[in-house]
């Protein structure tokens, strides 16, 4: 694509010209153009879980320049991680996941501030944590989290994108709290403990999260950005097998234990064991 | 009958409920799926009751996570 200076030329003053050229590639959209670049590099983004979807998406709002990205989790890098959580090196196996990913994150773009939290998210820590950044990504692995991250988004009024994948498959779903439909519109609440198989069990294809992940960074970038239509009140799945993407329209849900006019669901509630905090333990 | 299940057509002898066509569609584990009616979310103690009819749309919404299951297995 030429460069067309005439539009570069119209970003404001606050970016500098290293990062007029570095972002050029977005500011030339006339989506984006200099003040999308400066929003961006204003915008906070929380990635709940440095894995196989937080990966992708970390790489990608880092290179796009979103100013700080938030990483917590609380594990460390296991090898059979390596198949599909691109953000973390082999050298990395053993280390703590949110150093290993902010690693990353500097060397792709030094203008990233990183903010890590060593942790599992759980109801007593994440209010806090979530507070202060515009968009969430769901990059959890487990059931309980992802109902958390639900729940707190909700309470605080923060958009986020949820994705689960599985083997071959993957879904995403955006939610802007109290406006479209959220996880719980969809799914009321965790299915019984061991009903539905890790990806430990089942497998997943390394390729897979990557896909999604990158579509949940594309699905944050437009929200920061006001641009585009979110996939909002839309269940998005995706198979690889088949190469089948389908948007099912799923509307707010009159019942919904959250975001309905009858919400029991007022606090937050760990509903389940997120994770287990003994340092190595891959339970 | 005719329903549209996930996008796609499904010929059927004869009236099923919800419970019976998740039955009839090889669903194993009904509670890792939410339905949806044409466009509602069921409840599912409405599983049992609601009886399908010609020309409905049906979607099986599934359970994903990310890695680890609900059994405290990790990836």
């Amino acid at each position: 694509m030429p460069w067309n200076s005439s539009i570069l030329w119209e970003a404001d003053v606050a970016l500098t010209e290293q990062q007029i050229e570095r972002y050029s590639r977005n500011i030339i959209l006339k989506q984006i153009g200099g003040t999308g670049q400066e929003k961006l590099l204003a915008s906070k983004v929380l990635i709940v879980g440095a894995g196989g979807l937080g990966a992708p998406a970390a790489l990608y709002l880092a290179a796009a320049g979103v100013g700080t990205i938030g990483l917590l989790d609380g594990d460390e890098v296991d090898l059979t991680n390596l198949q599909r959580q691109i953000i973390h090196h082999t050298k990395d196996v053993g280390r703590r996941k949110v150093i290993s990913a902010e690693e990353k994150i500097k060397a792709i773009n030094l203008d990233v501030k990183v903010r890590t939290y060593d942790v599992w998210a759980r109801a007593d820590n994440i209010r806090e944590i979530v507070r202060g950044y515009d968009f969430v990504i769901d990059g959890v692995d487990n059931f309980f989290a992802k109902f958390l991250i639900n729940d707190v988004c909700y309470f605080e009024r923060i958009p986020f994108s949820h994705a689960g994948i599985l083997q071959f498959e993957g879904q995403l779903l955006t939610v802007v709290p109290g406006q479209s439909a959220c996880y719980r519109c969809l799914f009321r609440s965790p299915p019984p403990t061991g009903s539905v198989p890790s990806c430990g069990q089942a497998g997943v294809l390394g390729v897979l999260p990557g896909v999604i992940g990158s579509l949940q960074a594309t699905e944050a970038i437009k929200y920061l950005l006001k641009t585009g239509e979110l996939l909002t009140d839309s269940l998005l799945t995706y198979s690889a097998l088949t190469m089948d993407f389908r948007k099912v329209r799923v509307g707010r849900n009159p019942d919904c234990p959250l975001c309905g006019p009858k919400a029991t669901i007022t606090t937050l509630v760990d509903e389940g064991q997120v994770s287990c905090n003994k340092k190595g333990c891959k339970c | 009958m005719k329903l549209i299940v996930n996008g796609k057509e499904v010929s059927l002898d004869s009236k099923l409920t919800v419970s019976e066509l998740l039955v009839n569609q090889h669903v194993k584990m009904p509670e890792m799926v939410s339905v949806e009616l044409n466009g509602r979310i069921l409840r599912r103690s409405e599983f049992g009751t609601t009886a399908l009819g010609d020309g409905d749309a049906v979607e099986f919404l599934y359970f994903m996570g990310g890695g680890r299951g609900t059994d405290g297995t990790t990836n």
